[in-house]
């Protein structure tokens, strides 16, 4: 299968500048790519870097975050990703919104109440041309509601008349107004109702569908969600990805230690979940500033040998489904046994 | 499992410990009233988990502060061990205080930045009896029921402790005064999955190791299944559904429970191919 690639980032790395050069990477040395039309999901526990991530490859990142490194090729370009020298900012603005465009986490609740969807509409198209008619704007914004099958009539009420389900899939169609060809959308759908969960998610799909973008980053903590809506995932762990590859076979084949106990602690409601006793992954998320040696899941992992603290495990190609681990690496194609996470 | 699921016979013999007996709740909006929860009715039994379960703006949380006597209700009344709690006063009240204890969903709110979370467990021992223990052996056996140890917790600061920590915190500081009942609202909401399930297994550890009886309260049925015995359904301020967890959820009855069920994303299916058939 030769697919084309939409975008690919390649060492991105991310800080948070700290007191006396305290820095704090909490995205070390990422890869990653999002084949066109696709949707990739980027999962991991809260903290381990998602939206740092997000917003560097967004180019949104603002002090105390500094992007230290990383190259994005998309649609034939090729932008450097770091933030460091004075042009960064005037060099990122032409890619923003309309060649990447970040949907961030509870943008939703950052509308002001009293503020009419029109108002908000234009206000977003004009920060990237400022001489679009309105009515042009609202042209396009009432076909691209027509087109998702959503009631025009929103445009002309106040966001504290919309449910929380509408105004979210409303921001989601205003970041996407300017085509962008990736849309990277964070926690979308964490603050909703499994109702309006579903409805977001099918919206998504009808706009990728439609090629209204080229591909999507959805960033969240939860699988169900993601193993719903997404081609592939990344599973990240303390600022670096651990395993990479189509969703199926992650949810099913999972070769990462990290990604079967994520995996296990997934409830849903089923009999397997009813008579399941899950342990739960021990201990904590390490401090970002001061990560564990060698691989980084070390001190909570159920796999751990010596050479796991010593050294830190490459990246392993199994037909497109990418792992870092040494457990992985000694028992190539085996699925890490659920067992290992439950009681 | 059958340990979390008891023989409906076993769940029917457990007595009453708390029960909402036509429970109703309006409250003054601007246009009129809103009927938040509409004559409820609902039996907590003795050592049981007990889940309520709908979606956001349901009434789950003002049928919990009625409840826990935190907000007066409109009509109906609440019943503690078969005795009518609903306008008890004074002494009387702080009783039932110490029985029935809340965990609510953000545990940061709660915490005050600039106490050790060992000042804040001391502070609620304050009114307890202590029955021969002295405060610290308390905490430290509280602690204990939650996993964590003394030194993990009593000297820190509560930025200086995870999510799942500082909630497991506030469920050692509802245990310090012996509760009877805890009421837990979106606890585990705002959690990880993973710690999520550490903390669901603390509160089932604490059913099965003191009786404690657990209204669990949550949007996410999932949590319900993984350990409640019974589920409450609530859909606009009502009860649609009640019966045990297996019942509810494997055979629902009411569509809004089914529509729930149909709606909550699984690892199962993806959507992208059922859309492309
Ligand atoms: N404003 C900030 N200043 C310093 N450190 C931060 C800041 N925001 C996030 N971090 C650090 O970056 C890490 C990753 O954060 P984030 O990308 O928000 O994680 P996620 O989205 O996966 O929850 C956190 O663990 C935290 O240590
Ligand atoms: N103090 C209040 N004043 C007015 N309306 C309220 C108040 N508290 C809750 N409500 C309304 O009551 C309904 C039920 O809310 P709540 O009990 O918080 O639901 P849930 O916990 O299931 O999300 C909602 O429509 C909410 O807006
Ligand atoms: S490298 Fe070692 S510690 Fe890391 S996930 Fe694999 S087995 Fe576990
Ligand atoms: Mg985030
Ligand atoms: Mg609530």
């Amino acid at each position: 299968m030769s697919e084309k690639i939409l975008m690919r980032a390649t060492n991105v790395t991310a800080v948070y500048a700290g007191e006396e050069g305290a820095d704090v990477p909490a995205v070390d040395n990422v890869t990653l790519e999002v084949p066109e039309g696709e949707i990739l999901g980027l999962a991991g526990e809260s903290g381990c870097g998602k939206s740092t991530l997000g917003n560097a490859l967004a180019m949104i990142a603002n002090p105390p975050l500094y992007v230290l490194g990383g190259q994005m090729e998309i649609d034939g370009q090729s932008i450097g990703l770091t933030t460091l020298g004075k042009s960064a900012n005037a060099r990122h603005r032409p890619y923003r919104g309309q060649v990447v465009s970040m949907l961030p986490q509870g943008a939703m609740n950052a509308i002001s109440p009293t503020l009419r969807i029109r108002r908000l509409v234009c206000d977003v198209v004009h920060a990237h041309h400022k001489d679009m008619p309105r009515s042009e704007i609202l042209d396009r914004a009432s076909d691209r509601l027509d087109m998702l099958g959503m009631p025009k009539r929103v445009l002309d009420q106040y966001a504290h008349q919309l449910s929380g389900g509408m105004k979210q899939r409303m921001v989601t169609v205003i970041s996407t107004l300017l085509d962008p060809h990736l849309l990277i959308a964070d926690e979308p759908t964490s603050a909703l109702d499994v109702s309006s969960q579903k409805q977001l998610i099918e919206m998504l799909l009808a706009m990728v569908e439609a090629k209204i973008m080229r591909g999507v980053i959805f960033i969240t903590h939860d699988l169900p969600v993601l193993s719903m809506v997404t081609d592939r995932l990344a599973i990240m762990y303390a600022g670096k990805i651990v395993e990479t590859g189509r969703t199926e076979d992650l949810v099913h084949q999972a070769r990462h230690p990290y990604t079967s106990a994520l995996l296990a602690a997934v409830l849903d409601p089923t009999e397997a979940t009813r008579t399941k006793h899950v342990l739960g992954i021990p201990g904590a998320p390490p401090n970002l500033g001061h990560p564990p040696t060698g691989c980084r899941f070390h001190p909570r992992c159920a796999f751990v040998k010596p050479r796991c603290s010593a050294a830190e495990p490459a990246f392993r190609d199994e037909d497109g489904h990418l792992v870092a681990c040494w457990w992985a690496e000694a028992n190539p194609g085996v699925t890490v046994p659920v067992e290992v996470n439950l009681a | 499992m059958t340990e979390t699921a008891p023989a409906p016979a076993g769940a029917a013999a457990a007595p009453v410990v708390l029960a909402a007996d036509h429970v109703t709740k309006q409250f003054r909006v601007a246009g009129g009233k809103l009927t938040a929860v509409d004559d409820v009715s609902v039996e907590f039994r003795e050592g049981q988990v007990l889940a309520v379960v709908g979606e956001s703006g349901s009434g789950k949380s003002t049928l919990a502060r009625m409840l826990l006597r935190l907000l007066p209700v409109t009509s109906g009344a609440v019943l503690y061990r078969g005795r009518d709690i609903t306008r008890i006063k004074g002494a009387d009240l702080r009783r039932y205080w110490h029985d029935v204890q809340a965990v609510f969903q953000d545990p940061f709110a709660s915490f005050n930045q600039f106490f050790t979370v060992g000042h804040m467990l001391r502070r609620s021992l304050q009114t307890a009896d202590l029955g021969g223990e002295t405060a610290e052996q308390r905490i430290e056996r509280c602690l204990g029921y939650v996993g964590l140890k003394p030194e993990d917790a009593v000297y820190k600061y509560p930025h200086q402790l995870s999510g799942g920590q500082r909630q497991r915190v506030m469920i050692t500081r509802a245990l310090l005064v012996d509760p009877k009942v805890l009421v837990a609202d979106e606890a585990t909401s705002m959690l990880d999955a993973s710690l999520r399930v550490s903390v669901l297994n603390v509160l089932q550890d604490l059913r099965r190791d003191l009786g404690l009886t657990v209204l669990f309260i949550t949007h996410d049925i999932g949590q319900a299944c993984y350990f409640a015995d019974q589920v409450v359904v609530m859909e606009h301020g009502q009860v649609v559904e009640h019966g045990p967890t297996d019942d509810v959820i494997f055979n629902p009855q009411h569509s809004y429970t089914k529509r729930l069920l149909a709606d909550v994303p699984n690892l199962k299916g993806s959507l992208k191919s059922q859309r492309l058939g």
